[in-house]
């Protein structure tokens, strides 16, 4: 087993009451959620897949481009070695970089693998630190999307992100096909509002 | 958003394309990764069994996919360097 027995410490358990009273995995940040898979916690480990899933994968085939099946096996590996190696997290909030580092070395393998052992720079595409910077930043912005509404995280990812017609998803929210666009343009306003008091909160500070 | 993160700018164009950048992956994948701390107790038992027989431990070498596949264990590239590993690692112990 890679993650050693749980550990006894006040912040954990006041993390756990918080847990235990509201359900609410999706409200620990990435730090406390660390500590809740390290302590065994399948529902804490499923959120942690959840919120880098998407994460992981764009790197494997945007940054990398690599075709599906390697993706999938290096989608399986990163999350095998996250899984088997939590322990090891020197800073339980540095989950998001540690896992960058990871799926990026896994896919130079994966390339490497597949160009007869070339060297790194040469298996590497070019614009990767672009890319992922840009990945850095949709992160921040689905997290941002998170805080939102019900309705609006769903309108909006369902729209940008799983590039769903106004007429699917009208059906699937049961909202009148003419309403989506104007729906669509108020959320990314509120949208918009939560990322600006998130960045003039961090610059005051 | 991280302490300190910052994007920018902000207009509704340069959202969408953010939001866009990030589509689901695959569910079965997603499903697989978050059945990972079952599968390794399934692993565990796979390599009890394989210290205790040799035979077996001989079809789990050969062909890791199939023994991860009976044991209903989705056989992947993690899952399988794990089996390798371990199963590595109990032979140089035991030499």
């Amino acid at each position: 087993m890679g993650l050693p027995p749980p550990e006894e410490s006040a912040i954990e358990d006041e993390v756990e009451a918080s847990v235990e009273a509201m359900g609410l995995y999706v409200d620990l940040s990435d730090g406390q959620l660390v500590a809740r898979c390290r302590a065994g916690d399948q529902e804490a480990w499923n959120e942690l897949v959840d919120r880098f899933s998407r994460y992981v994968y764009a790197i494997a085939v945007q940054a990398f481009k690599l075709p599906g099946h390697d993706a999938e096996d290096v989608f399986q590996e990163v999350f095998t070695r996250a899984y088997e190696h939590l322990h090891k997290l020197r800073d339980d909030d540095a989950i998001r970089p540690w896992l960058a580092q990871l799926t990026r070395r896994l896919c130079i393998d994966r390339l490497r693998a597949g160009a007869q052992e070339q060297p790194e720079d040469l298996v590497e595409p070019a614009d990767v630190d672009d890319t992922i910077a840009r990945l850095d930043d949709a992160l921040a912005v689905h997290e941002a999307l998170a805080t939102l509404p019900d309705g609006c995280q769903d309108i909006l990812d369902r729209f940008f992100a799983q590039d769903e017609s106004y007429r699917m998803i009208s059906e699937a929210l049961d909202l009148p096909t003419g309403t989506i666009a104007s729906r669509i343009s108020r959320c990314l306003v509120k949208l918009r509002g939560e990322l600006e008091g998130r960045n003039s909160s961090s610059t005051a500070s | 958003m991280r302490e300190g993160d910052r994007v920018t700018p902000h207009d509704e164009e340069h959202l969408g394309d953010l939001l866009s950048a990030l589509p689901p992956a695959p569910e079965a994948w997603v499903r697989t990764a978050k059945e990972l701390p079952l599968a390794r107790q399934r692993l565990d038992e796979i390599i009890e069994r394989a210290e205790a027989d040799e035979d077996y431990r001989r079809r789990v070498v050969t062909d890791p996919e199939n023994a991860l596949e009976e044991a209903d264990v989705v056989a992947h590239a993690g899952t399988i360097q794990i089996i390798r590993r371990r199963l590595d690692g109990k032979k140089e112990e035991q030499r």
